[in-house]
């Protein structure tokens, strides 16, 4: 709701937000997108910074291999369309508890897709009504809830070293790289660090 | 209910490049020998990205946010569940905001 509030406030039109929703379905981009939003439309510059944030989702897809390397091509490639982080995330978990079925990513992607599509075009249409949403605290919405998942893959202190060297990569990197570089980088020195620890101790 | 042509088109283009983002992951694994490390960087890359995208997030909260993350944080850790945590979080962000953020 709050990305088609914005969407409208940048002139786009309730058709257009719906339609972004529906067919990219990233909500992080979406919002840099609009960032980037102006007359003349810099078509090039949207296209390579919305993919750019969505690189992140080339590593979340090579973890659903235990779900979706079983599948057809047509299904995995159609379930993979409903990852978002928020999907991922829950996917992961599930997985964590042992979890096997692969319709586990298509189902919890679907049901924030009609979320997201309908809650989009609820903003763009009403989102006038709401004088500040800031003041109500719904933009922490976003960060809160990747908190929660955060919290959730905590397995112990041995995380403890690959997660701050995640945050403090994407901290520093931050300001120096455009768009949202950082947190794929931050992701990869993290993780990186992680398995080499994880494999010398096993 | 309008669509401008220009519009339209970056979003297919913004559509089709976020679609093969989600995709090549998995094509590069089904294609490439999975390793002991390929296996154990793959279990370490969600939480290092949350905490990549969260960190900086965070710093730039402000009070009122570093509030609500501690209490979105420690719901969770006590088992308060997922939408709790969230709630909590927001809902300290919101009582916070009037208090802290006008030091």
């Amino acid at each position: 709701m709050l990305y088609g509030y914005l969407a409208a406030e940048r002139g786009l039109s309730v058709a257009e937000t719906g339609l972004t929703s529906a067919l990219v379905f990233a909500g992080a981009s979406q919002f840099l997108a609009l960032q980037l939003w102006s007359d003349p439309l810099p078509v090039g510059a949207l296209v390579a910074t919305v993919t750019t944030v969505n690189v992140r989702h080339v590593l979340m897809g090579a973890t659903m291999k235990p779900w979706l390397g079983r599948l057809p091509v047509g299904r995995a490639y159609g379930s993979l369309f409903f990852m978002t982080d928020e999907a991922w995330g829950l996917s992961m978990a599930e997985m964590n508890r042992g979890g096997r079925d692969a319709a586990f990513l298509p189902g919890a992607g679907f049901c924030l897709y009609v979320f997201w599509v309908g809650g989009s075009l609820l903003g763009g249409a009403f989102g006038g009504l709401v004088p500040d949403p800031e003041r109500y605290g719904i933009t922490f919405v976003f960060t809160a809830f990747f908190l929660a998942l955060l919290s959730g893959f905590w397995r112990g202190r041995a995380d403890l070293l690959p997660w701050g060297i995640a945050g403090a990569t994407a901290l520093a990197l931050e300001k120096a790289l455009p768009g949202t570089w950082y947190i794929l980088l931050g992701a990869l020195a993290g993780s990186l660090v992680g398995a080499v620890i994880h494999v010398r101790r096993s | 209910m309008s669509v401008d042509p220009d519009v339209l088109a970056a979003i297919m283009l913004m559509a089709a490049g976020t679609f093969a983002t989600r995709i090549i992951g998995l094509w590069l694994v089904q294609h490439l020998k999975p390793s002991r490390f390929l296996e154990a960087w793959l279990g370490q890359v969600p939480g290092a990205l949350f905490a990549a995208l969260c960190a900086p997030m965070v710093v730039h909260a402000g009070p009122a946010g570093w509030a609500g993350a501690a209490a979105t944080l420690a719901v969770s850790r006590l088992g308060g569940g997922f939408f709790l945590a969230i709630v909590s979080g927001v809902a300290t962000v919101a009582l916070a905001r009037p208090l802290l953020d006008g030091l």
